[in-house]
């Protein structure tokens, strides 16, 4: 099946079948391995990416769902040379361990920080509560969001949420 | 390989539903997607209803709000009319899940999955909510506790479909009531929860009472007696802790990996007396 989608801002054309999940069209056919899989079953939040700007899970999704839509994997949201102001956020405050559930945390920031600029900290925990993580302990990451909302507040620019 | 499909309206729809009956539905998929890829079921084709526009939205009418089907859990959380008259279905949608399973599941996904513990279904009930159901031939209506027979069970014939949700707009109860306990606050399936839609006087007497319990039976309880036996009375601790036995007999729960029976049954019944919380008479306890 044809599908054709904006991924990371670049339309994207692929030949795919339509059932596969967009997590391994991501990983194994793009060759985009940012997002992760974890549980594969909606749990975890390893996989989470923008669609359209809005979080969703790559393993709950089939590939012909891409077609139309424009999607932002961690790979688009910044650079190594210019980090994203969350990405920054997460480095400064010691937010990441292992790294494996960080691409899903700091996108489902993304969605949360563009709903909510200036969430509480019990909005965070909520905000963030489809993303596990076995070693931070969460106190990090909530100082981290909370670091990079009050960040952008103070520079008056939004977060974008894609490129 | 399955063909995926992704109509963009009803007629559609049913060309592709004549054309492989057999084919599976699903709108956001979290319920289904994970059934499939645990092998529970394996369907010739799939249909995808996340684009099909008039499944979609909430609808202010005349005396009803329609709510389409196929409208994410999200977007009703966040819709305003939502948020004006039905606060104890918000107070349900809050609870399921996580914000990405709330911006793709859908309402009609949670109904027709049918589960004991699906958290907008005791809203639904104590709401009165009716089903629009649609074929290509036509469509019926439905009351929701005739629709729901059994966990995973519903009465959708071949070929039709949950187009629509509708809500009758004048509730009188000030007080819209939701929790549910789980073994933690996200991501928990219900061990047990209870929706409550109360009128109380400026007396503190409550004037009517609509309850409706999750997780403790095959389908959504319902219980008269325990209505009744509220009603009438001052709303306090004393009088909601008189209904428990009501409740605990009403219930049938099972044991299974997240609670025993026994648990269940005592925390249905201990659910009510958080509407002593509401004795000033207003909305915002929990
Ligand atoms: C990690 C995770 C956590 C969850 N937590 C909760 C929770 O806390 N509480 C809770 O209640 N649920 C929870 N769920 C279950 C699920 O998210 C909800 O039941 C959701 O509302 C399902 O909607 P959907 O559109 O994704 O359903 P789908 O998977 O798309 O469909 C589910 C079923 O309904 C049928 N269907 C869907 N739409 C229609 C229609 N319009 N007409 C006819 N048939 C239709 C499909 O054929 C399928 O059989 C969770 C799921 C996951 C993955
Ligand atoms: S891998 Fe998708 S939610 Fe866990
Ligand atoms: S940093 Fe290791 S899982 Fe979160």
């Amino acid at each position: 099946m044809k599908i054709r989608f904006v991924l990371n801002g670049e339309t994207t054309e692929l030949d795919v079948p339509g059932d596969r999940r967009v997590v391994d069209v991501l990983r194994e056919d793009v060759g985009l391995t940012g997002a992760k899989e974890s549980c594969g079953s909606g749990d975890c939040g390893a996989c989470t990416i923008l669609v359209d700007g809005e979080s969703r899970l790559s393993c709950l999704m089939l590939a012909a769902q891409l077609q139309g839509r424009r999607i932002t994997t961690i790979e688009g949201l910044g650079s190594e040379a210019q980090l994203h102001p969350i990405q920054s956020a997460f480095t400064q405050y010691g937010a990441v361990q292992c790294g494996f559930c960080i691409p899903g945390m700091v996108l489902a920031t993304a969605d949360l920080l563009k709903r909510n600029p200036s969430p509480s900290r019990e909005q965070i925990r909520r905000g963030l509560g489809g993303n596990l993580c076995r070693c931070t302990g969460y106190q990090k990451i909530v100082d981290a969001v909370q670091a990079a909302a009050s960040r952008s507040a103070d520079h008056e620019k939004p977060l974008r949420d894609d490129k | 390989m399955r063909d995926v499909s992704l109509p963009r309206s009803l007629e559609e729809l049913w060309g592709l539903l004549d054309r492989e009956s057999a084919a599976a539905l699903y709108a956001g998929g979290t319920d289904l997607l994970v059934k499939l890829r645990a092998g529970l079921e394996d369907p010739p084709a799939l249909i995808c209803l996340e684009r099909v526009g008039e499944l979609k939205g909430v609808q202010d009418e005349l005396d009803e709000v329609w709510i389409g089907a196929a409208t994410t859990l999200s977007t009703l959380m966040e819709d305003p009319i939502i948020q004006r008259r039905f606060q104890v279905l918000r107070k349900g949608l809050e609870v399921l899940g996580s914000p990405p399973v709330r911006h793709m599941g859908t309402i009609g996904g949670n109904i027709v999955t049918a589960s004991p513990a699906g958290d907008t279904l005791p809203a639904l009930y104590v709401l009165g909510a009716q089903l629009e159901i649609r074929s290509k031939d036509g469509s019926r209506v439905v009351a929701i506790r005739d629709f729901i027979v059994g966990p995973g069970q519903v009465l959708l014939n071949r070929g039709e479909i949950l187009a629509g949700i509708r809500l009758r707009k004048v509730q009188s109860y000030a007080i819209h009531h939701y929790e549910k306990v789980g073994r933690r606050k996200s991501q928990a399936c219900a061990i047990a929860s209870m929706a409550a839609l109360l009128t109380v006087s400026d007396s503190g007497v409550v004037e009517a009472a609509r309850l409706a319990w999750g997780s403790v039976g095959p389908t959504v309880v319902i219980c008269r007696e325990a209505e009744a036996a509220i009603e009438g009375k001052p709303l306090s601790m004393e009088s909601l802790k008189l209904a428990i036995p009501l409740v605990e007999k009403a219930v049938s729960p099972i044991d299974d990996i997240r609670a025993d029976a026994a648990y269940r049954r005592t925390v249905a019944g201990l659910l009510l007396l958080r509407l002593s919380e509401y004795s000033a008479g207003t909305c915002s306890a929990q």
